[in-house]
């Protein structure tokens, strides 16, 4: 179903309050706009998912970009129809501060196949993670 | 050394890793909040999600949150690396890429964790998680992550 920009505000509200996972994590809605879908986990305790260094565990980031990049795609289609993800990447630049809420912004850049001649339309992309040789190990703090 | 003591060092060793898979589900708040289980069979642990209403994703379905799906996954490498590098502290993910294969559905969730090269700094894992048929998996992670020796 087509809708306009005020129900998909309304509907990024939904999505994180009827979603039971999205409820449970306590997302919340921030905004939304052609293609674009932020969401916002505020900290927690019970989210932590290393002891030793007191932040946010990897799996709540996960679920949290997913969410927000479903969210996306619907921004981008102008649609309410429901996503299935089939495939997530996610590179950690660095720790998330402990106690420090998470915010993801997901942009929707491809949604559909067809193909012009374009340099703003891509045929590939690529995202890679490198070790650098000559790094040394972090010293013990 | 006798097969008497062989077979003694071998035993507390098992008893060691248990203990301390017990206390990794213990410690972090994020496997209790999941609801996640383990169990060791030697060196190798099956992770274990039972289904629970607050990790589901489409209520329609209803299907489990892909993003419960990837979490368990990291969760098990994590658990599986500290398990079989107990000399370092709990590993830090550096990367992962999660593979949707079928939807999760409302039903008990596992998962193995394959540890395919641990190098000095770096360990490459791959996990997947299924629920009633092994050979159908439901969800798979490769990943990479951090080690750092205790202490540090």
């Amino acid at each position: 179903m087509k809708v306009d920009l005020e129900a998909l505000v309304a509907l990024g509200a939904r999505m994180v309050e009827m979603t039971p996972h999205a409820a449970a994590l306590g997302l919340k809605f921030v905004s939304v706009e052609a293609g674009v879908g932020v969401l916002k986990v505020p900290y927690r305790d019970d989210l932590v998912g290393d002891p030793q260094t007191g932040v946010l565990a990897g799996g709540v980031i996960t679920a949290l970009l997913d969410h927000a990049c479903g969210l996306a795609v619907k921004a981008a289609a102008f649609d309410t129809d429901p996503t299935a993800t089939l495939d997530l990447r996610i590179d950690y630049m660095r720790p998330a501060a402990p106690r420090r809420d998470v915010i993801a912004r997901a942009h929707c850049y491809r949604l559909t196949h067809t193909f012009e001649d374009d340099p703003d339309d891509p045929i590939a992309t690529a995202q890679a993670a490198f070790v650098r040789a000559g790094a040394a190990p972090r010293p013990a703090p | 050394m006798t097969a008497e003591t062989r077979a003694e060092a071998r035993a507390m060793t098992a008893e060691t890793r248990a203990d301390r898979l017990a206390a990794l589900l213990a410690a972090i708040p994020y496997a209790r909040f999941l609801g996640m289980t383990a169990e060791l069979a030697g060196d190798e642990m099956t992770a274990i999600l039972p289904f629970s209403p607050h990790l589901v994703g489409n209520v329609a379905l209803p299907a489990l949150h892909g993003g419960v799906l990837g979490a368990f996954m990291e969760m098990t490498a994590v658990m599986q690396l500290s398990i079989r590098e107990p000399q370092h502290r709990q590993p830090r993910t550096i990367d992962v890429t999660i593979e949707y294969l079928r939807p999760g559905r409302a039903l008990t969730l596992y998962a193995r964790a394959d540890v395919r090269k641990v190098g000095r700094r770096i360990a490459n894992v791959q996990v997947e998680a299924w629920q009633e048929t092994r050979a159908s998996p439901v969800a798979a992670l490769r990943g990479h992550f951090l080690l750092s020796l205790s202490g540090s």
